[in-house]
């Protein structure tokens, strides 16, 4: 409860000032926050959701953060000067939590209606438009980082399609976590897709310095009747990066919806998603990798909630642990009384590269309809010892065919990946990541 | 001259003595049948040629075209010219055979100092290939063995053979789970790659493979060593009587 009581106290002292630099339809949740954070505190590892990541240690120190919006100048033209054809998308940056104008993201080339950009300018301009969502969907009503970043989340990012609109071309967000000291930043992004409307949205999570951060993210996703969405979170820190991220769906009928989870490179990470069907005949796709060595942890929690009849879920994660790294998976999916014909799917599979490295997997499933097709299957294991004989025996040396074993396992994820460009793109990162060329925030070089 | 020199050769999995004492030389240009009833090594001596780490070799030497085999990892041995057909080709998914076999050929140029074959050169390189032994092309897309049956299986080691051009190919119960046609299309592309230049050592049971692949040698293995060795027609008697008779033999001659 201590760490809890700090940031309780730094609100209280501080509310003036985050208020002012923040909007309206968000400080209006600000009091439902700070209670939630006073009755739940932040979630420990005795709560069996977080039992294989204690989130409250990480919120112990006296970290700093930016309330007074301070202009912390992050010169994007310099850490993005690289610029790989192919992938061509509307591009905008988060420095730290705060929306950076850029030259590169102008607003041409979307289509009329559509607002994207800083959650803050929206919720001052379109506080209607942002009011109807903002905190709809994420829970306070449990232990969990929603509530203090609600609590201190001063802006972040919107993307807002109105009915029938599909914008073609991805949007990029990339978030840059750049400081001259140790920082914790509170991002917000809230997606919106109208009704039959389409988007693609890619999320590269980035540190450029060496500093300590830690970062909670709230995003809040709501796909509209027969909306299709693909969301790509990508996070490439660095060993001293802590992320809770937390990822809100609901699924109106006849969505399709798409998540990738693709943590490269981090530091502690935890993130969870929770995703709702609220009509029938929606459909999520899930999948997620996890690429971790040194003493990277990564904990992936997904809870679907099979509401309604005639939905389809299926999730895919893939982790491959190298030298004392650990990972955590658990997978709760719930088909509620009623929720008839719902298809669900879960499969986690996991290499451990060494004796040291730890996985810890846990498959959930409770069903109270009868008239359902639910699986799900879980293992831990090792490089298939007769495949690299197999391979070595044909000349291809041990390292190397290891290197091909491995980007065969993710490639099963990655080649889940819908935007082609970014599926090769994917390929060639994760193929650096395990020759060990990608040390830190190469990501968005290779990925542009 | 000589291709494969294998003298007093002992081997042992997980403590397990298997082979105890082979002497076997092989010379460019020969075919040379392994026959012998199961569990008598046969697969264990073509495993610890070819480098299995899970054999570990106890004694003796084996020299491959005068360089000392035994010190040399598995890939080397390849890029030397060893190749092994399995007797049970293992699925590797996610690893297209394209990918595969360029790897293979690339890694082997590596070795040779030579540049990485171009592209358009490595495509015609592979149709001739395919054609020998009549694979489709549509298996270079595919998964390296998944879901191949197992008469596909098995042209598959056999046009993986023709790629990598080995000198010396060891083929282990290449025949085991083939139908007569497929039997025919395996035979014929191992015998379209044989040269004065290259060996063949034919693992097998059964005669019916090498009615097809004409051995010039055949030796028995028992209870890890050759018990005898003879011409071609060694086979057929096998064939016609079973190994007992070659047993007592040998047995006889240890009293």
């Amino acid at each position: 409860m201590k760490p809890a009581q700090n940031y309780i106290e730094l609100f209280k002292e501080n509310r003036a000032l985050v208020e002012r630099g923040s909007a309206g339809v968000m400080n209006t949740l600000r009091d439902a926050a700070l209670s939630s954070l006073a009755r739940y505190g932040l979630p420990h590892n005795r709560l069996e959701e977080y039992l294989h990541t204690d989130v409250s240690k990480w919120f112990e120190p006296d970290w700093g953060m930016n309330l007074a919006r301070l202009d912390m100048p992050v010169d994007f033209a310099q850490a993005f000067k690289c610029s790989v054809p192919n992938l061509s998308t509307q591009l905008y940056f988060l420095a730290n939590d705060a929306f950076a104008s850029s030259d590169r993201a102008s607003k041409a080339g979307l289509p009329e209606g559509v607002f994207a950009g800083s959650l803050k300018e929206a919720a001052q301009n379109r506080p209607d438009l942002v009011e109807k969502f903002y905190g709809r969907l994420a829970d306070m009503d449990k232990p969990g980082i929603a509530a203090i970043n609600t609590l201190f989340a001063q802006d972040g990012y919107i993307l807002y399609v109105p009915d029938g609109v599909t914008i073609e071309k991805p949007l990029q967000l990339i978030t840059l976590l750049s400081s001259k000291v140790d920082l914790m930043v509170n991002r917000r992004i809230l997606v919106v897709l109208g009704r039959a409307s389409q988007a693609k949205l890619l999320l590269c999570d980035h540190a450029l310095a060496a500093n300590n951060y830690l970062t909670t993210q709230v995003i809040e996703v709501f796909a509209g009747q027969d909306s299709t969405f693909e969301l790509y979170d990508l996070e490439e820190t660095h060993t001293a990066n802590l992320r809770a991220s937390e990822l809100y769906i609901s699924q109106d009928a006849g969505s399709k919806v798409s998540v990738d989870n693709l943590t490269l490179h981090n530091g502690q990470t935890r993130n969870t998603v929770c995703v709702t069907f609220d009509g029938q005949g929606a459909e999520l796709s899930l999948n997620g990798v996890a690429i971790t060595d040194k003493s990277q942890h990564v904990d992936n929690m997904t809870f679907v909630d099979h509401r309604v009849p005639d939905c389809t879920s299926s999730e895919l994660f893939k982790y491959v642990l190298d030298e004392s790294s650990t990972g955590a998976f658990a997978g709760k999916v719930l088909v509620r009384e009623g929720a008839q014909h719902t298809s669900s799917q879960q499969t986690n599979r996991n290499i451990c590269l060494t004796r040291e490295a730890r996985m810890f997997t846990q498959p959930q499933l409770e069903i109270y309809a009868d008239d359902v097709k639910c699986s799900h299957g879980a293992t831990v294991g090792q490089l298939d010892d007769k495949a690299l004989f197999y391979m070595r025996q044909r000349g291809i040396p041990q390292q190397e065919a290891r290197m091909m074993l491995m980007l065969a396992f993710v490639g099963e994820v990655i080649g889940k990946v819908e935007l082609e460009p970014l599926r090769d793109r994917l390929y060639r990162l994760v193929e650096k990541r395990f020759r060990g060329e990608l040390t830190q925030c190469e990501g968005c070089r290779a990925c542009r | 001259m000589s291709m494969l020199k294998i003298e007093n050769l002992e081997a042992a999995i997980n403590g397990k003595q298997i082979l105890k004492g082979i002497n076997l030389e092989v010379n460019a240009g020969e075919v040379h049948a392994i026959m012998g009833p199961n569990g008598s090594g046969k697969s264990t001596m073509s495993n610890v040629l070819v480098g299995h780490p899970a054999y570990e070799v106890t004694g003796g030497t084996a020299t491959f075209k005068g360089k000392n085999l035994l010190e040399m990892s598995a890939e080397e041995r390849s890029h030397e010219g060893l190749f092994m057909s399995f007797q049970y080709p293992v699925e590797i998914p996610g690893v297209s055979m394209t990918n595969f076999m360029r790897t293979a050929i690339n890694e082997k140029r590596k070795y040779q100092g030579l540049p990485p074959m171009a592209p358009t050169e490595f495509l015609k390189f592979i149709k001739e290939k395919r054609d020998m032994v009549k694979l489709d092309a549509k298996f270079m897309n595919r998964s390296v063995n998944e879901g191949f049956s197992g008469g596909e299986k098995k042209r598959n080691e056999i046009f993986q053979m023709a790629m990598l051009e080995p000198s010396l190919s060891i083929l282990d119960e290449t025949d085991s789970g083939l139908d007569i046609d497929a039997l025919r299309i395996v035979a014929d592309g191992v015998n379209r790659l044989k040269s004065p230049e290259t060996s063949v050592i034919v693992i097998t049971h059964y005669q019916r493979l090498l009615d097809y692949i004409k051995p010039d040698i055949v030796h028995v293995l028992y209870q890890g060593r050759i018990i005898k060795t003879a011409g071609p027609e060694l086979a057929l008697e096998l064939e016609e009587r079973g190994y007992d008779w070659v047993i007592k033999e040998y047995e006889d001659s240890l009293k």
